[in-house]
This record gives C-alpha cells, structure tokens and sequence, in this order.
C-alpha cells in the first residue's frame, strides 16, 4: 500500500531522512520506533504529502505523491504530532467541518460524527471549545478527525503522547481493534506501544532505517544468542565442565554461590539448551532449583541499535 | 467549489466566534463615523465625499488587520499541517479564506449605512455618488484584501503580515500620488499614475463608474490571489 524508494529529505545542511526504503502492505499495522530527531516525523509528512522528497519516490495505493497528492489525501487520514487543530471551533462544529472537506454525504455524516464522539470518548467535551480542552481530549479530537472518514490508511505520529496512562490503554484498544481492517502506520518511542499494537516494526535511527521486522524476529535477532540461568545442586567443578561440553554452548560461568553445592550458572548458547541441561542435571543426580531463560526486550533491541 | 463554500463558512465564522469582528467592527465605525460628522456640519452640504475620500486611508490600517490572520495563524498554530493534508486543492483554500474576508469587510462597509440614512432625513443627497461611492470603497477594499491575504501567506507572525500589508498597500497607492509623480522622470509618471491605487478611487468616489477603473481593481485582486497561490504552492518545491 505503501511503497518508499531511496527517499532523502533535508532541511538545509541537515539530511533528516537518509536514503530509506521500505513498505508497507495492506492490512498491516507497523510501528515507527526511534529516538527524537531520527525523522520519523518528516517521513510521515512526506507520505501525506505535507512535505515533499528531495530524492526518491513515494506511492500510495500506487498513487504518487506529487502527482495524485489530492487522492492520496482523500485515502489517508492523518493525525500529526502537535495534533494541530482549530482551538476556537467547537469539537462538533470542527468535525463536522472536517466531514464536509472529507467529501461524506449528508446523510451519513451524523452517523459518523455520532460513531467517532463515541469511539474516541468525546461524549462529555461536546460543546466546549477546543482550545478549552486538556492534550489528552485534544489529542482524542485529533483521532477523531482522522478516522471520521473512514479511511483505508491511517498515519498516526505519536498518537499516545501526552495521555494519560488509562486513555494510553483505550487508545491502544482503538488502534488494535482498527488495525484488524484497516492498515495502520504509528510512531512512537514509547516501546511497549509497539509490541502491544504493531504486526511489524521499523526501526529508524538518525535518517536511517537500522532494523525491520516482527517484535519476535527482532528480539531473537538482535539477540542472536540464548541465555539460560540456572540454580543446580551439585559438585560446581563437575557441573561447570559438564556444561561446557554441551553441544551449542557457547559459553558458561558460574555466578554465585549460594552455599553448600548450590550454585547459579549463568550459559551463553547458540539455539535453546533449557532442556538438554534439564537431561544433563538429571542423568547425573544433581537437581535442579531454578531454571530460567534470559529474554531481550525490545527495549534492549533498541537501545543496542541506537547507540551503536 | 463545494469546498470553497465549506472554507469559506469556517473563516467566516472564525471572525465572529471571536473578538476580532466585534471590535474591528465597532473601532471602524467610531472612527469613520466620528469623522465624517466633525466636518459634516461645516461644510453643510448632504454629500458623503469627505467619506469617500477618507476611505483608502482608513482601510490602510484595517484592511490588514482583517487579513493578518489568514495564513499566519494557521502557520503559528501548526494548523496548516492539517488543512494541507486535507483534499483540499490550494486554490479551494486560497479563494475561500479571501471571500470570508470579503464577505467580512462588506458587511462592516454597509454598516455605515447609518450614514446615507441619516443624510436623506436631513437634506436631499445625490444617490448616484453615494451608491457609486459605496461600490469604490468595494472595489478599493477587495484590493487591499488580496494584497493583505498575499502578505499573511508569507509569514508566520501577525504582526509582520499586518505592518507589510500596510507598507505594500501604502506603497501602491502614493506610488500614483503627484507627491511621487513629482520626482520621477517625465515618461514614467503616467504609468505610475495608472498603477497607484488612488487615481482609480477618484472617479469613483465622484459616482462614475469607470469600467477602466473596475478592471484596475479586478486585475489587483487576481494578481495578488495568484501570488498567493504561488507562495502556498512553494511548500511543495522541490
């Protein structure tokens, strides 16, 4: 649906967006992830055609941006990151605004006006203004607004900043209840938001994109090896020799004791070994207290990409 | 032209949903008011030409400050992300925003109506240079207007749109003054004379209506909606 190729995009002297690829298929929900200043941002604005590419070419639904950009904005609805809005419409008179732009039909624009104050909680705000409400309405009047016209694509930038924990989880509801019909591009640096929502994560770091993939495929990627804590009872030299004649073991060390023959292992291996050292510890009487796998988060995934 | 129509309803009720048309309203009726009746009296006469002529000055000041918020707010409040990525073709944005503040001025002009009114009960008043009058001051201010809704587009702070449309609006009307005509070369002054917003006003405010003059005013207006296309469009230079 989307598709970005070789684009660059500078501000001045400043490359914001460095030669990135990638695309992005019908149906999909794919999380932006980077740190402040990577260019998440300006990618989205080149994709609803806010800003235009100095290199490359971007199409939507094969529609290209400087071409079509008028269909290209009919498709998408949009909701960027300081959530610009009319501060002295009224929250009904302002999407009732934007359902008149969008082209929605007089009889369905109620209904649709009536489905977005419900779906985005906006039921106790009808009637102020919107330069009266707290970032977390604003923000909601915002989704609003991008959703009223149905759209088959939804580009979200920062959808859950500045909410409050409850309305972070309702809006996440809301993106994963619509990312099952529609396809759905967010950003974010909030981590757990990605794997809580997305079926694919791009990660972008100063203009580039440094890694792509599923939650899963990236973990165990960055990863790249398993890591295995356990607690055995057992002579330590003994155990310490037998381990690290275990096939795919790439390293072992023993941690700490904790008196007696009880000691922690702490094993570095190539594919998951919990059960061959399960065999290991039983086939020679030694037991077993504890036996626990070391998972990288996608925080770590992160952190380890981005300041590399 | 359906989205037009829905810009053009926004802006427009944008100036009265807030302050703005109150007080400009209220501000250019004192003043105009105030002055034509201090010399009214003295000159005994049921004629609005003090009226008239004073108006090219007195839009000098308000005329930008009707558009001064026309782009600049928008680009202030981050809210020409939203309006730019709405399908919305420039031109449908550009025309609606200028007619909201046509629209705006018309109405403030007819609100001096009091005035003619008050003329008839008192005397008998020519109403071929009053109507006449009335559509210069059109005219005139649908010039100023495009003029100031160019300059709003190029920046993002009001102030400065306000100050430069007063300066370019200035600038276009003594450019045909004889103070100016004065002090140029001898071949180049009945140019200036046509391009100088004022020698258009003068037949005008005296009820003829001169298509010459009409197509002047025209010409200004599509000139500086055209600009303002340009300048909206350059975001999108490559």
């Amino acid at each position: 649906m989307i598709e970005l190729t070789n684009v660059t995009k500078r501000f001045g002297t400043t490359t914001a967006v460095d030669n990135i690829s990638f695309s992005v298929n019908k149906g999909e929900v794919v999380g932006f992830l980077g740190p402040n200043g990577a260019g998440k941002s300006t990618t989205m604005r080149v994709i609803t055609c806010y800003l235009p590419q100095d290199e490359g070419e971007v199409t939507v639904s094969g529609y290209n941006v400087f071409e079509n950009s008028l269909q290209i904005r009919k498709k998408i609805g949009y909701l960027p990151e300081s959530t610009p809005l009319y501060l002295d419409m009224e929250v009904t008179e302002f999407l009732k605004y934007i359902a008149e732009i969008r082209g929605i039909p007089s009889d369905v624009k109620k209904k649709n006006l009536n489905k977005m104050v419900e779906v985005c909680g906006l039921t106790k705000v009808i009637g102020k203004d919107i330069g009266e409400l707290s970032k977390g309405f604003k923000q909601r009047v915002g989704l609003a607004q991008a959703m009223i016209h149905d759209p088959e694509l939804l580009v979200l930038d920062e959808p859950t900043i500045g909410l409050d924990p409850n309305q972070i989880v309702e809006i996440r509801e809301l993106i994963k209840q619509l990312g099952e019909e529609k396809t759905i591009i967010l950003s974010t640096h909030i981590l757990p938001e990605v794997t809580a929502t997305c079926s694919r994560v791009i990660i972008i770091n100063e203009g580039k994109i440094a890694a792509q993939g599923t939650p899963d495929e990236l973990t165990s990627q960055a990863k790249g090896e398993f890591i295995i804590f356990a607690l055995i009872r057992g002579n330590p030299d003994d155990v310490k020799s037998r381990i690290s004649e275990m096939d795919n073991v790439l390293e072992s060390r023993l941690i700490a004791g904790k008196g007696d023959s009880l000691n922690s292992y702490r094993l570095k291996s190539k594919k998951d070994v919990s059960e061959d050292l399960f065999h290991l510890v039983s086939s020679n009487g030694w037991s077993l207290a504890e036996l626990r796998k070391e998972t990288l988060s996608l925080e770590d995934v992160f952190t380890k990409i981005t300041t590399q | 032209m359906r989205n037009t129509l829905a810009v053009f309803k926004k802006e427009y009720k944008t100036y009265f949903n807030t302050p703005i048309a109150y007080i400009i309203i209220t501000v250019f009726l004192l003043i105009t008011n105030w002055l034509f009746y201090k010399g009214f009296f003295l000159i005994n006469q049921a004629t609005m030409r003090s009226f008239f002529g004073s108006m090219p000055w007195i839009f000098l000041f308000f005329v930008p400050a009707i558009t001064m918020r026309l782009w600049a707010e928008e680009k202030r409040s981050g809210a020409i992300e939203l309006i730019m990525t709405l399908p919305l073709k420039d031109i449908e944005v550009i025309l609606g925003k200028y007619l909201a503040s046509l629209v705006f001025l018309i109405i403030t002009i007819l609100l001096t109506l009091s005035i003619p009114i008050t003329l008839s009960y008192m005397g008998e008043p020519d109403n071929g240079p009053i109507i006449g009058g009335y559509l210069g001051i059109i005219f005139l201010g649908s010039a100023y207007l495009a003029i100031g809704a160019f300059i709003s587009s190029l920046t993002k702070n009001q102030i400065i749109a306000f100050i430069l449309s007063i300066a370019v609006c200035f600038g276009l009307f003594i450019v045909g003054e004889n103070i100016v005509l004065m002090n140029v070369p001898y071949f180049i002054a009945p140019f200036l004379e046509y391009m100088g917003l004022g020698s258009h006003f003068a037949s005008i405010s005296r009820g003829v209506i001169d298509t010459r003059d009409i197509i002047y005013y025209l010409s200004i207006v599509v000139f500086f909606i055209y600009l303002n296309i340009r300048s909206v469009e350059s975001r999108k230079w490559r």
